[in-house]
C-alpha cells in the first residue's frame, strides 16, 4: 500500500495483460508450438474420445428408436434337463393372448441341411441353418431385403427360400436373378431373395428361410416352434417379460428362455464405454506430460529472458507486472494448445464418424472441460516459473545480460 | 587535469531543483568477503544538469545507477528522488516511482528483439496506465526527438546499433522523467555512433532533460557540463556546473 505518497503502481489494461503475455509467442514461436503440443494430444484425446463415445451413442439411440425395444423372444432352451429346443405348439396362440401383445412371429428349426449344389459333398454346409418362418417375420424384426423379395403367403407354399446375408454370401450369390438354386434338404430350391442383416437377430442372418407349408409340405418338417418373437406395447415390455415364459410353456417355465434384443445392443456400447475411460485415461496422461513441457519450457524462458525482466522492472514494472506476465505466458500456451487440442479432437471425430456412419456429435462439456483442463494445466505449470521471475532483483537480472 | 574535490560542488547551487540526492550512501554486498561497492556517496543532481560519472571498472558506478534509480536499496544512507525519501516507500512504490519519474538507457540497449521501435519506446509507458493509443503517439514523437521518423516500423533486430540506442534513449525520454539514468550508453558502439549518441544526449539535455550518465570513457564524461569521478566506491572529485 502507498501511504498517501501519490505512488500507486498502474494496473495493466487487459489488451496490455495480453500483449506482454504473447512476447515470448512472438518471438519464439516454434518453440511455443511445440510445447503447447502435449497440451493439443491431450485435449484432443479426450475430446475426441467423448466425441466418438457421444456420437457412437446417438447411433445406438437412433438405431434402437429404428429397431425399437418392444421385441422380446422367447426361445426353447436346449440341453439336458433344460429342453428339447422346443416350445409347445400353441404357444405363439397363447402368447398373441396376451393383452398388450401387438404381434407374434414363429421361428422352426428345420432339420436339412443347404448347399450351393448336389455336387457339394455332403457335411460341408458352411454352417448355414434351415428355418421355417412366418411371412410376418421382416415386418416383426424390422428386417430388410437387400435384393429380391421376402416371403409371402404364395411363396411361401413353393420350394422357394430367402437367404440371410451370411448365408447368401456363402453360398455365393449376391444379385437375385430369380433362376438360382440351392440344394436344400435333397431337391432344388429358388432363390428368391437376399435379406439385409438382422441387427436384432444376428442368428437368422446364417440361415436360409422358407415357409411354414413349404417346410411341411417339401422337408416333411413337423412345424414345432424352436423361438417366438413378439412385439409388445412398449409400455408393458416388463410386464409381458415377466409373464412370457409361463404362458409359452405352463408345464416347463423354466425351459424357456425369455430375451429382450435391444438389451444386447445396449450392452456392447457399455463395453464401449471401458475404452473410453481408458482413452481419457490416456488422454489425462498426454495433458499432464504437456504441463510438465510448458513448466520447462517458461523455466528456461524466464533464465533467458532475465535482462527483459530487468528492463521491464526499471520500466516500472512491479513483482506482480512480471508474475502476471509469465503465468499469462503460460497460460496463453495452454490456452493455445486447448483450442487446438479441441479442434484437433472435434476433426478426428467428424472423421471417424463420417466414415461410420454417424452424425458428429461433440458434447459441449467436452469442449469447455477441454479448455478448463488445459488452463489449469497452464496454471500451475506457469505459476512456479511466474514466482521465480517476479522474485529476481531487478540488478540480479540486468547484470545477467 | 586537476578538478576541485568539493562536499559542497555535490550539491547543486542553492534555488535549482534538486531532482535526485544520496546522502551517505554506502552499499555492501553481502557475498565472503562482503564487498564495499559504495563507502559514502552524496551527490545531487538539479533539474537540468547533464551528469558525467566516469570512473574504472569495478568503481561502483553500475552500483551507484542502480541506487539512483530505485532498482536496488542502498546498505546505508539517504536517497531522494523527486522528493522521494526511498526509505519511504514500498517496492510496488518504487516501481511507480520509476515509472513516472526515471528513465533508464543500458549499454545493452535491452529492446524486445521481434517488436518495431514504435513498440519498444511505447512499452516505456507500458507502466504508466496510459492507454495504447497515447502510448504510441508519445512514442512517435519521441523517435522523432531522437531522429527515427523514418524508422518507426522497423523491428528491433534490423536496427544499427547506434540506431538501437537511439530508440533505447527515446523509450527513456518518452515519459519525461525527472531524470535519464545512463549506463555505459556508448560501451556497444563504435567511435563514430558513439559520438553520435552523445550528441544526441547533449541535445536532448538542451531540451531540459535531465541526465546521469556512467561512462569509463574520461573524454566523453569531461565533454559534459558536469563530471564526477568515482574510485573505490567513492565520489573522488565533483567539478559541479562548469557553465
Ligand atoms: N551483485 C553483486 N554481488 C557482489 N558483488 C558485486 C555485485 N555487483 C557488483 N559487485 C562488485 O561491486 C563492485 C562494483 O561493481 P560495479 O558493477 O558497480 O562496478 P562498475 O564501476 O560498474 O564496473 P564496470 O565498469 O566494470 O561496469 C565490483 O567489485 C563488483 O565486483
Ligand atoms: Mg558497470
Amino acid at each position: 500500500m502507498s501511504r498517501g505518497n501519490g505512488l500507486v503502481p498502474s494496473k495493466l489494461h487487459g489488451t496490455d495483460v495480453l500483449r506482454t503475455a504473447s512476447v515470448g509467442l512472438h518471438t519464439r514461436k516454434l518453440r511455443a508450438a511445440l510445447s503447447a503440443l502435449g497440451i493439443v494430444i491431450g485435449i484432443a484425446a479426450m475430446v475426441g474420445v467423448l466425441g466418438l463415445s457421444e456420437s457412437s451413442k446417438s447411433d445406438l439411440l437412433a438405431q434402437l428408436d429404428r429397431l425399437g425395444t418392444n421385441l422380446l423372444t422367447v426361445q426353447a432352451g436346449t440341453g439336458i434337463g433344460i429342453g428339447s429346443g422346443e416350445l409347445p405348439t400353441e404357444a405363439a396362440g397363447m402368447i398373441s393372448r396376451i393383452g398388450p401383445v401387438e404381434q407374434t412371429s414363429t421361428i422352426s428349426a428345420v432339420a436339412a441341411n443347404v448347399y450351393k449344389s448336389d455336387y457339394v459333398p455332403e457335411g460341408q454346409t458352411g454352417g448355414i441353418t434351415v428355418q421355417a418362418v412366418d411371412v410376418n417375420l421382416l415386418d416383426t424384426l424390422a428386417g430388410s431385403v437387400a435384393d429380391g423379395k421376402s416371403l409371402d403367403e404364395a411363396t411361401a407354399t413353393y420350394p422357394t427360400a430367402v437367404l440371410g446375408s451370411v448365408a447368401a454370401e456363402r453360398l455365393g450369390i449376391r444379385d437375385v436373378t430369380g433362376t438360382q438354386q440351392i440344394w436344400l434338404g435333397d431337391q432344388w430350391f429358388t432363390v428368391i431373395g437376399v435379406l439385409d442383416e438382422f441387427e436384432l437377430n444376428p442368428d437368422l442372418d446364417r440361415a436360409a428361410l422358407v415357409g411354414m407349408t413349404t417346410a411341411e409340405e417339401f422337408l416333411d418338417h413337423e412345424v414345432v416352434p424352436s423361438s417366438i418373437l413378439i412385439r409388445v406395447d412398449p409400455a408393458f415390455v416388463d410386464e409381458v417379460t415377466s409373464v412370457l415364459a409361463a404362458t409359452a410353456s405352463p408345464q416347463n417355465p423354466e425351459e424357456v428362455q425369455v430375451a429382450r434384443p435391444s438389451d444386447a445392443l445396449e450392452a456392447k456400447e457399455a463395453a464401449d464405454d471401458a475404452f473410453t475411460a481408458l482413452f481419457l485415461g490416456l488422454g489425462a496422461v498426454a495433458l499432464l506430460v504437456g504441463g510438465v513441457g510448458i513448466a520447462n519450457v517458461m523455466v528456461i524462458s524466464v533464465l533467458e529472458r532475465r535482462s527483459e525482466i530487468g528492463l521491464r522492472r526499471a520500466l516500472g514494472a512491479t513483482k506482480r507486472h512480471v508474475a502476471v506476465q509469465f503465468l499469462g505466458e503460460a497460460l496463453l500456451l495452454s490456452a493455445v494448445g486447448g483450442i487446438g487440442g479441441v479442434a484437433l479432437g472435434w476433426a478426428v471425430t467428424g472423421v471417424y464418424a463420417n466414415v461410420r456412419g454417424w452424425s458428429t456429435l461433440i458434447p459441449p462439456i467436452a469442449i469447455a472441460g477441454g479448455i478448463a483442463a488445459a488452463l489449469l494445466i497452464g496454471a500451475v505449470a506457469g505459476l512456479y516459473p511466474a514466482i521465480r521471475a517476479a522474485r529476481l532483483s531487478p540488478t540480479e537480472a540486468l547484470r545477467s545480460a | 587535469m586537476t578538478f576541485i574535490v568539493s562536499e559542497e560542488r555535490s550539491v547543486p547551487a542553492a534555488g535549482a531543483e534538486v531532482v535526485l540526492s544520496l546522502h551517505g550512501v554506502t552499499k555492501e554486498y553481502p557475498t565472503t568477503p562482503p564487498v564495499r561497492a559504495l563507502r559514502g556517496v552524496d551527490f545531487a543532481v538539479a533539474r537540468g544538469e547533464l551528469v558525467g560519472v566516469v570512473g574504472p571498472s569495478g568503481s561502483g558506478k553500475s552500483t551507484l545507477l542502480h541506487i539512483m534509480g530505485t532498482l536496488d536499496r542502498p546498505t546505508t544512507g539517504d536517497v531522494t528522488v523527486a522528493g522521494y525519501n526511498i526509505k519511504d516507500l514500498s517496492d510496488k512504490d518504487l516501481s511507480a516511482l520509476r515509472s513516472r519519474h526515471i528513465g533508464f538507457v543500458f549499454q545493452q540497449f535491452h529492446l524486445l528483439s521481434g517488436y518495431t521501435a514504435l513498440d519498444n519506446v511505447a512499452d516505456g509507458l507500458l507502466y504508466t496506465g496510459l492507454n495504447v493509443t497515447t502510448r504510441r503517439e508519445m512514442a512517435h514523437r519521441a523517435l522523432l526527438r531522437v531522429g527515427l521518423g523514418h524508422r518507426l516500423d522497423h523491428v528491433a533486430t534490423k536496427l544499427s546499433g547506434g540506431e538501437r540506442q537511439r530508440v533505447a534513449v527515446a523509450r527513456a525520454l518518452v515519459g519525461t522523467p525527472s531524470i535519464v539514468l545512463a549506463d555505459e550508453p556508448t560501451g556497444n558502439l563504435d567511435t563514430k555512433n558513439s559520438e553520435a549518441i552523445v550528441e544526441l544526449i547533449h541535445q536532448i539535455n538542451d531540451e531540459g532533460v535531465t541526465f546521469v550518465v556512467i561512462t569509463h570513457n574520461p573524454e566523453i564524461a569531461e565533454a559534459f557540463p558536469r563530471t564526477a569521478g568515482l574510485r573505490d566506491g567513492r565520489i573522488e572529485y565533483d567539478t559541479g556546473e562548469r557553465r
